[in-house]
């Protein structure tokens, strides 16, 4: 699920005037968003039919396609930005698909759902359960999030992938997790953002 | 509200030169409006028919219990509301139901034309679709709409005139056709012109219907219309009888159904139109007949674009629509693409669907000018 302040720190991290493709854009509010404050271009992309009306709605361009089907429809560097916005748990292939925005766009923005938050350990170290957040309120036989990982995960994975982090950003929307963020992100950072090159 | 439907004929009587080459003088387009056209004539819509449709789109006539072939989409609250649109339906040059083509008179002979009339392509369709523009006085189209034949009309105009439409909706369509859509294509038209009562396409002049060739090209056209689903929940394997008959008469109920679809197109549709429907299908590709230009030409349309596709449409599947929405990105247009889930075949395009309906309404609302 988005939430419209993680929408705008995206946004406030997107230069004028550029063209920007989201995938996973939901109702298309941070396009509409994008639009409106920064006067960017671009094209929104879902799989789901319902989202597709929303966005149609916000009067973005809007496309329907499965991410996991790859991105061939879209060419080489045709983006400044390529957004994937608490969308990559939802993924089949996440390495895939972030060498498809990286192949696609000058840079890459990715935010994501950080399992790490000490929250969801709580949940699994004293509760001995599957996490489940307000932002991911699923049970574990059925859910979308495929791929759900941590602030360190995805460092991981950047440095095995060879993607260089150019920002990133830890937040959460607690007040006594921000006191707190900037010492261990990982263990009180409820939602990442990345700035990939 | 009721629909304000119209049925006119507009003469053109400004001379036109084909794809082909040929120079027809003047001709006649019918075409039918529903709606009205606003005091700054910014809410005109074109809708594009496919091969067997024809003006007739929406509402129905008195006496007749059928509506319009897209009655669904067009009218007072629907999606392409004519609340708020000026509605235009044309029956494309070649056609037979009204405009001028190969069932009409030619003024020279005072015979049929039949296979005298000239091949037509979709680029001559859009200029004689200007032409009508210009006899009602509009300048500018807010909407080209049209499925599958009727898609590859409204791209076409995208391209031909890219300042004279503000938005197109291309359904079902393809930006060409493959070989395995000429091959159906071509065994249509062959079915037609093996019937010994095609006479070289001068049955009308002679007296005769083709009906046993035509009937067939449209049966066989029909079944790549549906979805091998939607056939098997329609019909299975139910028996028209209860019992097989071991003869080959109809045993299965989908023969029963192909042959009295096949019987009724023949009582409402000419052959020779066919033929050229068909051919005008194969011979769409104007990403290569404008080549280099096609650049320059769609840098001057501003518009915005839908393109809708059917999962279950194997005639124009969704790879091909697909390709024009490629097209489109790769010229940085405003383009929205929906992939709609149905087993109604390349025939969903005319079919309710509250998804299609949905996203068709959306669309429309946001881009309008009034």
């Amino acid at each position: 699920m988005r939430i419209r302040q993680d929408l705008e720190l995206i946004s406030s991290w997107v230069e004028k005037n550029s063209r920007v493709l989201d995938l996973g854009c939901g109702d298309g509010s941070l396009l509409k968003m994008l639009k409106e404050q920064k006067n960017v271009s671009g094209y929104g992309i879902d799989y789901d039919v319902s989202q597709i009306k929303l966005s149609l709605d916000n009067k973005i361009n809007v496309m329907q396609l499965d991410l996991n089907d790859g991105l061939n429809d879209f060419k080489n560097d045709t983006f400044d930005y390529v957004i994937l916005a608490q969308s990559l748990q939802e993924i089949k292939n996440p390495e895939k698909v972030l060498k498809e925005m990286l192949r696609i766009g000058k840079e890459v923005i990715v935010s994501f759902p950080n399992m790490g938050h000490w929250n969801s350990r709580f949940q699994l170290f004293i509760g001995g359960r599957m996490p489940m957040t307000k932002e991911l309120p699923y049970t574990w036989h059925d859910t979308p999030n495929i791929h759900l990982c941590t602030i360190c995960d995805f460092e991981n994975f950047c440095k095995k992938n060879n993607f260089k982090v150019a920002r990133s950003s830890i937040t959460s929307r607690s007040t006594i997790d921000n006191l707190m963020i900037n010492i261990l992100p990982n263990l009180f950072g409820q939602v990442a953002l990345f700035r990939i090159q | 509200m009721t629909l304000d439907l119209k049925t006119s004929i507009a003469t053109i009587n400004h001379s036109i030169k084909l794809t082909s080459g040929f120079v027809l003088p003047s001709y006649d387009l019918k075409y039918e409006t529903y709606g009205n056209l606003n005091q700054d004539k910014s809410n005109a819509v074109l809708i594009c028919h496919a091969l067997s449709g024809n003006h007739h789109a929406a509402g129905r006539y008195d006496n007749d219990d059928r509506s319009g072939w897209w009655d669904n989409m067009i009218g007072p609250g629907k999606p392409i509301d004519t609340n708020s649109l000026f509605v235009v339906c044309l029956n494309n040059l070649g056609g037979c139901h009204g405009s001028t083509g190969p069932n009409t008179i030619d003024k020279k002979t005072g015979k049929y034309f039949g296979m005298n009339f000239p091949v037509v392509t979709v680029s001559d369709w859009v200029n004689t679709q200007k032409y009508l523009m210009d006899h009602l006085k509009i300048g500018k189209w807010n909407f080209v709409i049209g499925g599958s034949l009727g898609g590859m009309q409204s791209l076409q105009w995208a391209f031909q005139f890219p300042t004279l439409v503000d938005n197109c909706i291309i359904i079902a369509a393809a930006p060409k056709l493959t070989a395995q859509n000429i091959a159906f294509n071509e065994v249509a038209r062959q079915a037609i012109m093996k019937d010994p009562n095609w006479c070289g396409g001068d049955y009308l002049n002679q007296n005769k219907v083709p009906d046993k060739g035509l009937s067939l090209a449209r049966m066989l056209g029909h079944i790549t219309y549906l979805s091998d689903d939607s056939m098997k929940k329609k019909f299975g394997r139910d028996l028209r009888e209860t019992e097989l008959k071991f003869n080959y008469e109809v045993d299965f109920e989908i023969e029963s159904y192909l042959r009295y679809q096949g019987e009724k197109f023949v009582s409402n549709f000419d052959a020779n139109t066919y033929l050229l429907m068909t051919k005008s299908l194969d011979y769409f590709d104007p990403i290569k007949d404008f080549g280099d230009d096609l650049k320059n030409r769609l840098t001057e349309n501003d518009g915005n674009f839908l393109v809708i596709s059917f999962t279950s449409d194997w005639r124009f599947p969704p790879k091909r629509s697909k390709e024009i929405v490629e097209l489109l990105l790769d010229h940085k247009k405003n383009v929205s693409y929906a992939e709609i889930k149905s087993n109604g075949g390349h025939d969903a395009f005319l079919m309710e669907n509250q998804d299609y309906f949905d996203v068709m309404k959306n669309f429309i609302v946001r881009s309008k000018c009034v």
